[in-house]
């Protein structure tokens, strides 16, 4: 079972270099979009792209990457990234090669990917030039594509903004019972990501508080955005920023709330796998969504926070810099994962 | 009788061995893990969680009221709709029979999703039109579908037609002669429905009671999308969620296992019990039966019949365009807020929209076809008894009936991840599944049909030289067409609304449309589920529509339900 072998590997190796520790570094040399690269990519015609962003950033995404490199078809593989990681494991274990590039919204997995061992090196010169090094595996095997943020929005035709929520233990106001939508980390990485991060601020004791006020259980923290966008909820515990942001913008009466306890910040890597039976056309894609071009794309549309310095965040957005944030963790949730979804549906009973 | 040997010996084989790869090893591989712990050891563990811990027993007594509950409601539903059409002068009858029938073409889940755009408590259609009606304030609700009930609703919505086809075929064949003995002897109309059509209908009725239990104790998809935001779990997305990261497979196998000993023994249960007495009335040639005459009835009756149509067919569809079309799933179209964005997004961006139908419409054009030809082969040798060992395959071929959707992939994952046969990852592990799945149902209409065809025409051909096969193609064959075509609808039909075992065996290149509406009712994109829906709902009649304009004869489609 594929699970006994993580075990057995993170026992063989009980101390593990944290995202951006340099270790022994094995850092592969940067390389270009050559021209070789894409005549070879072009050859392959086709890369596939697993992730946990919203289809609606995903997307539009793959058809930008298709027009500059037209001849090459992207098949979007989306779900949350905890089913994300359930599917890689399942068709790796079955020894059956899908994935061509993996981006997760739980730092975690690449984690347990690079104990696989299925991470190919690969890093392009964008990021060896353009991205911070705490953002890069020492072994070049994945980096930060982008970040987001996990916030509390809402809806403000339903709460009016003196009523809402300033922050986490707000929420556990009697008076917002039944007003509340939230995502599950177990299909959610982002979801994870806020959950270990919020119980390490504010205890376990939170979250079972919370599940007694008639909380609405959606999976993915894409959702959150669109249920209190429809009105079915005024308030979202937790989501995609990005996404509250968009709908914002579009006009939709949507406020969002940075929490005073501080808000679960989400980074979002992205690597090639070992096994990419497409890897030329996965190595190009890697390198155009890191470049300038490709991160000026994700920020332009989404607003999402970019891991390329020379592209700067979309205008109208808070600075990270003015948010409170949580500390993430990547390399405590690899190991607790399977407790905290355990605790978790103690609480909220799915 | 001696039988020379021809090629059908050969082909007899060939379709156990089938059989046996389809049934057999998945199920064998599933008892082998629900009693093995992770090493692979014997052990009862999985089984003592499974009784004792409240993550199960919970799943385990929620399912089992949702069963009964759905079971009633159907028969609650179907027996006087049924009535409706089968036996009285309410005018649209005919239609709302075919109605009834195209209401199955839509998903179960696709139906659940429809039903959280009509009735989630605060962005529900039906609830925003309330609110406007009574003036009440916008935490009030009149329906809440995350809840237990709202999804009896739901499942109850896409079961019952399998009731009122049962129902009202019987009401149809039930023989005249008794109830006008009966209004000769002075019994007026209520009184010969309650003596005499509700008796004799009761059996078929506690059949369609059975096939709802059924459905309802092994349905994945209504759960899946309702159960989670309604804070509960079913057995089916119990075992679902096992498959989760890091995989349990001996508990998902385990938890499989009371569903399949469940179903068996009710199966066992009604065919005991009922025997052949359900249908003594079904035989022979008997008068037409009486119309019932509803006077001043009528319109109410009508009126009933419209609001059951209702609930599977016109408020899910309406919500559905709705949102198809709007730019929020809870905002009402209007001339100013049409939007083509879902239909661009669907099918301009939506990377796996092309390649999702691709799969699904081959896959339900092969099963269907594969299907036909299959319960054609056994049928006729069960009918026939023309090998020895008629019995095993007439076993065989409707055993699937006993194996829930999800048991079945569990199955079947379990089989087929390994050497020698690792088909896990191509389409050919969604086409076992499919068939089997779909055999039971495909192999009893046509093994009824079968019983229409004299063995003399055969032995005629038989006895001019041809061979088994060639007499089957060219006497048999011919005169089963309809039934057959009926048969390939049925199973084309069935495949588009599998997802339970699909869900278990998909893999990113070999995902159907049911998986891309799961996945992206996780991330909560209902404008293209809608889109989606819509389309395949759309092919599928058409499909039909075309497959039934083959037919010869005059005969109407029967999508028979299970018994």
């Amino acid at each position: 079972m594929r699970r006994r072998s993580l075990l057995k590997t993170a026992a063989l190796l009980p101390v593990l270099a944290p995202l951006g520790a340099r270790v022994v570094s094995a850092m592969p040399a940067a390389e270009a979009m050559t021209p070789a690269l894409i005549e070879a990519a072009k050859k392959e015609g086709k890369v596939s792209y697993y992730t946990a962003m919203d289809l609606s950033v995903a997307e539009p995404m793959a058809r930008a990457f298709e027009a500059k490199f037209p001849g090459i078809k992207v098949a979007v593989e989306r779900s949350g990234a905890e089913r994300v990681f359930n599917r890689i494991a399942q068709e790796m274990a079955s020894k059956i090669a899908r994935a061509d590039v993996v981006n997760s919204s739980d730092a975690a997995h690449f984690i347990a990917w690079k104990r696989e061992g299925w991470l190919a090196p690969y890093v392009p010169q964008d990021v060896a030039q353009d991205v911070p090094a705490e953002m890069v595996d020492p072994d070049g095997l994945y980096y930060n594509q982008r970040t987001h943020l996990s916030a509390i929005a809402y809806n403000t035709k339903l709460v009016a903004p003196a009523d809402a929520p300033k922050g986490f233990m707000d929420l556990l106001d009697p008076k917002y019972s039944g007003k509340m939508v939230k995502g599950h980390p177990g299909y959610s990485g982002t979801i994870m990501t806020a959950t270990q991060q919020l119980s390490r601020e504010l205890g376990w004791s939170y979250f079972e508080k919370l599940s007694k006020q008639k909380v609405l259980q959606v999976q993915s923290a894409t959702e959150p955005p669109k249920r209190i966008e429809a009105g079915e909820r005024a308030i979202a515990v937790d989501g995609s920023d990005y996404l509250f942001w968009m709908a914002k913008e579009r006009g939709s009466p949507i406020e969002v709330v940075f929490a005073v306890e501080g808000t679960p910040q989400i980074s979002n890597p992205m690597g090639v796998f070992k096994t990419a039976p497409n890897p030329n056309a996965a190595r190009l894609m890697v390198s155009w969504i890191m470049s300038a071009e490709g991160q000026k794309f994700i920020v332009d549309l989404s607003g999402q926070y970019p891991a390329n310095k020379r592209v700067k965040q979309k205008a109208g957005r808070p600075a990270l810099s003015s948010i409170k944030l949580l500390r993430e963790e990547p390399a405590v949730v690899v190991e607790k994962a399977d407790q905290i979804k355990a605790q978790y549906a103690k609480y909220f009973k799915v | 009788m001696t039988r020379t040997l021809d090629l059908s010996r050969p082909l007899m084989v060939a379709v156990v061995a089938l059989l046996v790869v389809m049934i057999v090893l998945p199920m064998g591989w599933l008892v082998v893990y629900a009693f093995s712990d992770k090493a692979g050891n014997p052990t009862l563990a999985n089984f003592v969680t499974l009784f004792t811990d409240p993550d199960f027993v919970d799943p385990l007594v929620t399912t089992l009221i949702i069963a009964f509950s759905t079971s009633a409601a159907c028969c609650a539903i179907a027996a006087p709709l049924g009535w409706l059409v089968a036996r009285t002068d309410m005018p649209l009858r005919r239609t709302f029979r075919v109605l009834v029938m195209a209401s199955l073409v839509t998903p179960p889940f696709v139906g659940a999703i429809a039903w959280e755009m009509l009735a989630a408590p605060n962005s529900g259609l039906l609830n925003q039109v309330w609110r406007i009606l009574t003036g009440a304030p916008p935490d009030e609700a009149l329906f809440d579908i995350y809840t237990l009930p709202g999804l009896i609703f739901v499942i109850a919505c896409y079961t019952f037609p399998y009731v009122f086809i049962l129902v009202a075929n019987a009401l149809d064949r039930m023989p005249g002669e008794l109830e006008d003995a009966s209004s000769m002897l002075g019994a007026g109309t209520w009184a010969t429905a309650r003596r005499i059509t509700i008796p004799l209908a009761l059996p078929t009725l506690a059949a369609g009671a059975l096939i709802a239990f059924l459905q309802a104790l092994n349905i994945f998809g209504s759960p899946a999308i309702l159960a989670i935001p309604a804070g509960f779990n079913t057995l089916t997305t119990k075992i679902w969620s096992l498959f989760a990261f890091p995989p349990k497979p001996e508990l998902a196998a385990a938890s499989a296992l009371p569903l399949l000993v469940l179903t068996v023994a009710l199966l066992r249960a009604q065919s005991l019990v009922l025997g052949k007495r359900g249908y003594a009335v079904l035989g022979g040639k008997y008068g037409a039966p009486r119309v019932v005459r509803l006077g001043g009835l009528r319109l109410p009756a009508t009126a009933l019949a419209i609001f059951i149509l209702s609930l599977p067919l016109f408020l899910p569809y309406a919500a559905l365009l709705n949102t198809a079309f709007s730019p929020v799933s809870s905002q009402f179209v209007t001339p100013e807020t049409f939007t083509l964005r879902n239909v661009f997004f669907t099918f301009r961006e939506l990377s796996s929209t092309l390649p999702a139908m691709e799969n699904t419409f081959i896959l339900a054009t092969l099963s269907a076809t594969i299907g036909a030809v299959l319960s054609l082969l056994i049928a006729y040798v069960v009918a026939r008894q023309a090998i020895r060992g008629w019995r095993v395959l007439d076993f065989l071929a409707t055993a699937p009936l006993a194996i829930p959707g999800i048991v079945l992939g569990v199955g079947l994952f379990l089989a087929y991840t390994r050497p020698p046969l690792t088909l896990y990852g191509t389409l050919w592990i969604l086409l076992i599944a499919f068939v089997t799945i779909e055999l039971p149902a495909a192999y009893q209409q046509v093994r009824s049909a079968f019983h229409s065809v004299h063995p003399e025409l055969e032995e005629a051909g038989r006895m001019l030289g041809a061979t088994r096969l060639r007499t089957l193609w060219d006497i048999t064959g011919p005169l089963l067409r309809a039934s057959a075509i009926a048969t390939w609808c049925f199973v084309f039909v069935g495949v588009i609304r599998e997802l339970s075992a699909a869900v278990i065996l998909f893999t990113s290149e070999t995902k159907v449309v049911a998986v891309l509406i799961f996945d992206l009712k996780e991330s909560g994109d209902v404008g293209a589920i809608a889109v989606l829906s819509l389309t395949i709902v759309v092919i599928t009649t058409v499909v039909i529509t075309v497959a039934n304009g083959l037919r010869v004869g005059r005969d109407s489609v029967r999508l028979r339900a299970v018994t």
